[in-house]
């Protein structure tokens, strides 16, 4: 009895808090790095590699967003890319209006693209979007509702597995389709570039910029730990237990697509959030975004890093993505042979990603003394696929 | 910035061109009136008899441009048939005269080298340096002149398709000199279609008479026609004519008219949706297989085909003089190529996968994008064009509004063909009755003795090897690129997913009926506006049924 | 002064707030009968897995359930339970609850816990966390966000820890659990949360003698408090618990009565000696 009690207590994961140190001291390293040191000191972080921690750091907050359903819930999305665009066309349209009339024709309300076009006024969807606070509000209602609608339509008439990848798979390719139109007033095949600033600051400023970064670093923490908190909470287990039997969990009386619904929806807000802190620091969002190849590797970065571990999502995103920017650097042509062999040989002999490989390494190291105790960060992935 | 510039620099050179284009209306309108004007043209008609066809070809070397019209009109009336060839290369061009002797000489260049024939007696003359000869101008003017010649010396020709044809240019434009010479050849006119195409044109000119009966008379030739001209000048007429009942027939005419266009519009969009059907068919069909039997999503399914659409470009390659034989050849050879790389993929990776479908379904993704890469560094990245053999181009033209081009016709014809020839196979041989008990009870059909290994993998050739099919009846469709298969293979999941999984006949309906819904959308929305209305509806769809149209039921499939 | 009464006895530690009580519908059984069954049909692509079926069960009955395959018995279990919506028929949990208006998680709610024929558990948790999961709570998103363990629950698992005889394992990964250990943890699952009526399809496959004993000793100590269904193949083991036993054949009952009754009806002999297994 007081055995249990205890139990129930000492029941968290470890591992995410020195996680989270570690990306903070990161986060103050290179930024001290890039602001304070001068250019031709070893210790010189340069804007252009802050910039790029930044991107990678937001492909890490988008992989936890896929870890979150995919790992825990079972659900595969192969279509978490049109929430990150979404989201990162949100932040575009407020860094657009901001431009104002320095645009190439100087219209002051108007997007040099609708000027182009001949648009005489703004579209509706674009109202308000100058405005930074209701920029922030879509960022995170669009994805989130988008997200409500699809999930709600898709769980509640039971479509799992394989259809519902092939399902979410289908919506990111509408809405590029949707989104290369020009029409549709987002600047079609250019999508939105060539900002200027954002509330006030210049984006191609190197304070601006280490900020961007260190936001996404705080936002990613965040996220990680609340995320953490959530999959330790009676909710999170029941998630899992979603996972593994869904009509288990239904016959004990849990309406399993609310459960599911509500989680999608999360993980798409994280999506959204992460898209929106991606486009300024990228300067760019074009309709590529909604590409299903885009959500796709997403999917093998949280592989990589072993799928059902908040920190191997997150682990994966940076380690694929640091090679691919090596790799694409050295021989352009090679990296699409490299991604697709990622993808085989980590479904054929690392189903548990990296994390896994770890955890068995230390298990046989320490003897496998810790085997019959619970581990919730890492659960079996046997059911996984059901 | 430069992109704006490009576009800007595209309707420059778009408005450029339309500029030219309507040069020549200008000049046909031109050359009704020439014949009433200069003095210069009546001397050369007095010359006319006595001036032989040779003499005018030099006097043609010699006048300026502005005066080259009567010696024409000289040449057609003295030269007849025998000067069609010499109006043809005039009109491509290719009129040339050699410096010294001015003789005229029909020119081909090739690389730069020129080759001259001479223009009367074909004779072959060698090649020539270009510094001796000199190029027979033509102006849009002449050019105009020169298409009515041909056709109306064509209309003597032998040949009732290129009668036909001769009549149809000569409707756009129906000069007096037209109508005589239509008016001379009509009684000895033996075929049905060129005589009614002749009346059809003496209507037309007919229906500019000032009297109003024979209006009357010439609209209701007029109305039995689906011909363009036809149609604009009863639209003419209907508007302003002078006499309330020519004005009304030619209303009623055009009524009729354009309810039948509507009709063979109809026609022609549901030929246009049968045909994106088959082609859906074809890559679907695959799908649904290894989806049914294995419960695997295949990713690479799409790279499939694009691998028998490559087939049939190297199988050209390899046979350049025997185009025509090369799809024989490429079906087989395709079904092979898929088929073998199918069963690779099944027996060294989705084996491994038994039991795991999402992480199948991310193998094979990776496998795709090695095949796309693949093809893309072995062929280049670029789009191959593959031929099309002589008796699969071409249309078959119903009538001027409707023609089905032959390629979708035999591809639809091709793709039933399959279907049927798949049904057989899956019914009457062993093969299909292993793939039906396993894709029904895999365990029960393991324990019965049945392979099922082996299954799995004839089950995933066969699907890959249908796929590779379709490539080679894309190839006569599109460009063949690496990205061919990514195109394909989302509306092919939709239809799978749309016709229920593990039943053949749920693809061919679903097939056809997101082929026909897509061409009847794209009219009125747009062809991206219609995918994705498509893409919805069938997310809503599963809402209602998430098995597809043709569920399989019972406990079983749960 | 009586406002201090009021406020205590609204704050009073040991009593929850009325609009936070977890309203449950109270099942009806005042004539004595939990489930009424009645002219149930259901066919599957022609074939008919439940033909008029009627089945009345009794408030604290043990009933066994007993047929060939194919006899209707899990399907049955599918109609009561909610996952399969019959053609036509009835199917009412007390005097007033239509439990075919019901979805599963509804109909789990209300009290009837089922258990499968092959053991499901969830196999990632600990048996702890499976017993956590099964608890009689608010089963919404929201508030198990903030749920925490109270220590009447953590009573709860462990009485019931004690009763399947998993308190050893009770950290351990229930997918480590050997076959029966998983049924046994199963029919836990289904205590925990207090049902009325339980179903369990074919409890012992898989079970050693031994372990069958104790299942049986197990399902004839929940009868009276509880109504259980018991649907099993193994004749022994219906003979050692069953009181009333109902023969389905053909999605229809065939017979009802006591096991020797039953044995020597006319029509179950012709159909399991003239017929299937």
């Amino acid at each position: 009895m007081n055995q249990l009690m205890r139990f129930s207590r000492l029941h968290g994961d470890s591992k995410v808090a020195p996680f989270v140190a570690i990306l903070v001291l990161v986060t103050l390293l290179a930024s001290m790095g890039n602001l304070l040191m001068p250019q031709d000191s070893i210790f010189y972080v340069s804007t252009y590699t802050i910039t790029l921690l930044g991107k990678y750091l937001c492909y890490a907050m988008l992989a936890l967003a896929v870890d979150v359903i995919w790992g825990y819930c079972g659900i595969l999305s192969l279509g978490h890319g049109a929430f990150f665009a979404l989201g990162g066309y949100a932040m575009g349209m407020y860094l657009m209006r901001q431009i104002g009339d320095r645009g190439v024709y100087g219209n002051p309300d108007l997007p040099d693209f609708m000027v182009f076009l001949n648009w005489s006024e703004l579209p509706w969807f674009w109202q308000g979007m100058d405005q930074f606070w209701f920029a922030m509000i879509m960022v995170l209602l669009v994805p989130g509702i988008l997200a409500y609608v699809f999930g709600w339509l898709a769980f509640r008439s039971r479509v799992t597995g394989v259809y519902l990848s092939i399902m979410t798979q289908a919506l990111t390719y509408a809405l590029m389709l949707a989104f290369f139109r020009n029409e549709m007033g987002f600047g079609g095949n250019n999508g939105l570039t060539d900002f200027k600033d954002i509330v006030g600051f210049d984006l191609q400023a190197d304070t601006t910029r280490v900020t961007l970064f260190a936001i996404t670093a705080l936002l990613l923490a965040v996220i990680l730990v609340v995320s953490h908190k959530i999959l330790q909470s009676r909710t999170g287990k029941v998630i899992v237990a979603i996972r593994d039997g869904e009509s288990r969990a239904r016959f004990i009386g849990y309406r399993t697509e609310r459960f599911k619904v509500w989680l999608f929806v999360y993980s798409a807000l994280i999506a959204g959030i992460a898209g929106a802190l991606y486009v300024p620091q990228v300067g760019i969002i074009n309709p590529g975004e909604f590409s299903p190849l885009n959500s796709i590797e997403m999917v093998i970065w949280v592989a990589v890093g072993g799928r059902g571990t908040l920190i191997g999502a997150i682990v994966g995103a940076l380690l694929v993505n640091y090679a691919k920017t090596k790799f694409t650097a050295i021989m352009p042509d090679g990296w699409l042979f490299a991604l697709g062999a990622l993808f085989v040989f980590v479904t054929l002999y690392l189903p548990q990603g990296l994390m896994g490989l770890y955890k068995n390494i230390m298990d046989k190291r320490c003897g496998g003394s810790s085997g019959d105790k619970p581990n919730d960060d890492e659960p079996a992935l046997k059911g996984g696929d059901a | 910035m430069r992109r704006l510039l490009a576009i800007l620099c595209c309707y420059v050179v778009a408005s450029m061109v339309s500029v030219q284009a309507n040069e020549p209306v200008a000049a046909i309108n031109d050359n009704n009136v020439t014949p009433t004007v200069p003095a210069s043209t009546e001397i050369t008609q007095t010359e006319a008899d006595t001036v032989s066809v040779e003499g005018l070809l030099v006097t043609l070397t010699k006048v300026k441009l502005s005066k080259a019209l009567p010696v024409l009109k000289q040449l057609e009336k003295v030269g007849g048939a025998q000067i069609l060839p010499m109006f043809e290369s005039m009109l491509a061009g290719d009129l040339y005269f050699v410096k010294s002797s001015k003789e005229v000489v029909a020119v081909t260049k090739v690389n730069g080298e020129i080759t001259a024939q001479a223009i009367l007696t074909q004779q072959s003359l060698g090649q020539l340096d270009s510094s001796l000869v000199k190029k027979i101008r033509v102006n849009n003017k002449l050019r105009g002149y020169l298409r009515q010649a041909i056709a109306r010396l064509q209309i003597s020709n032998s040949d009732p398709a290129i009668r036909l044809d001769a009549v149809k240019a000569l409707l756009k434009n129906l000069s007096d000199e037209t109508v005589a010479t239509l008016t001379s050849v009509r009684p000895n006119e033996g075929d049905e279609d060129v005589l009614s195409m002749i009346d059809l044109a003496l209507a037309l000119n007919q229906s500019n008479s000032a009297i109003a009966h024979e209006r009357l008379a010439a609209v209701k030739v007029l109305a039995d026609s689906l011909e363009n001209e036809a149609r604009n000048k009863l639209t003419k007429l209907a508007d302003n004519d002078s006499d309330a009942k020519v004005k009304a027939a030619a209303s009623k005419a055009l009524k009729s008219i354009n309810q039948r266009i509507e009709f063979y519009g109809f026609i022609d969009q549901l030929f246009f949706g049968l045909s994106l059907g088959s082609v859906l068919l074809l890559a679907a069909i695959g799908l649904a297989i290894t989806f049914g039997v294995m419960g695997v999503i295949n990713m690479a399914h799409g790279e499939m085909i694009m691998l028998g659409a490559y087939t049939t470009y190297v199988v050209q390659l390899m046979m350049p003089n025997a185009i025509e034989y090369s799809l024989w050849v490429a079906i087989p050879m395709a079904f092979l190529v898929s088929g073998l790389v199918g069963v690779l993929i099944e027996r060294g990776v989705i084996r491994h996968l038994h039991g795991r479908p999402l992480e199948t379904l991310l193998a094979t993704f990776g496998i795709s994008l090695i095949l796309q890469q693949l093809v893309r560094t072995v062929f280049s990245p670029l789009n191959r064009q593959v031929a099309s053999p002589e008796w699969i181009s071409g249309s078959l033209e119903i009538n001027p509004i409707l023609s089905l081009t032959l390629n979708r016709l035999y591809i639809l014809a091709f793709a039933l063909l399959v279907f049927g020839l798949l049904l057989i196979v899956l019914r009457k041989t062993s093969l299909g009755l292993n793939v039906r008990a396993v894709s029904q009870n895999r365990d029960m059909a393991k324990a019965m003795g049945i392979k099922t290994d082996w299954v799995d993998a004839m089950t995933f050739g066969l699907g890959s090897g249908i796929a590779g099919i379709a490539g080679v009846a894309l190839s006569q469709l599109t460009n063949v690129g690496p990205n061919l298969g990514q195109a394909y293979i989302i509306d092919s999941f939709m239809v799978v997913v749309f016709g229920g999984v593990g039943n053949l006949w749920g693809t061919l309906v679903a097939a056809f009926s997101l082929g026909i819904a897509n061409k009847f959308l794209e009219p009125v929305t747009g062809a991206v506006l219609a995918s994705i209305i498509v893409l919805v509806f069938i997310i809503l769809f599963i809402q209602k049924r998430p098995k597809g149209l043709f569920p399989q039921k019972g406990r079983a499939a749960e | 002064m009586s406002t201090l009464t009021d406020v205590r006895e609204v704050m009073r530690r040991d009593q929850v707030w009325s609009f936070l009580k977890n309203e449950q519908k109270q099942v009806d059984v005042s004539h004595d009968v939990i489930l009424y069954v009645e002219g149930l049909d259901l066919s599957f692509d022609g074939f008919k897995a439940l033909n008029d079926l009627n089945l009345y069960v009794n408030d604290g009955e043990l009933r066994c359930l007993i047929g060939a395959n194919g006899a209707g018995k899990t399907t049955l279990m599918d109609v009561i339970t909610g996952k399969t919506t019959p053609d036509s028929g009835s199917v009412y949990f007390g005097q007033s609850i239509n439990l075919l208006k019901h979805d599963e998680a509804a109909i789990a709610e209300l009290g009837i816990g089922r258990k499968f024929q092959k053991p499901t558990v969830f196999e990632a948790h600990s048996v702890f966390d499976n017993l956590e999961l099964s608890l009689k709570q608010q089963k919404s998103v929201v508030p198990m966000l903030f749920a925490r363990l109270t220590p009447t629950e953590i009573d709860r698992i462990d009485e019931v820890l004690n009763i399947i005889g998993l308190k050893e394992q009770c950290f351990m990964q229930a997918g480590a659990l050997s076959h029966g250990q998983k049924q046994w943890l199963e029919i836990g699952m289904l205590l925990v949360a207090e049902p009325r009526l339980l179903l369990i399809d074919e409890p012992v496959a898989g079970m050693t003698a031994q372990e069958t004993e104790r299942t049986a000793e197990l399902l004839t100590s929940l009868a009276g408090e509880r109504t259980v269904i018991v649907v099993e193949h193994d004749m022994e083991f219906v003979r050692s618990i069953a009181r009333t036993v109902t023969v389905l054949h053909q999605g229809s009952v065939l017979a009802e009565g006591t096991m020797d009754q039953v044995q020597n009806n006319p029509d179950v002999i012709e159909v399991y000696l003239g017929e299937a297994p």
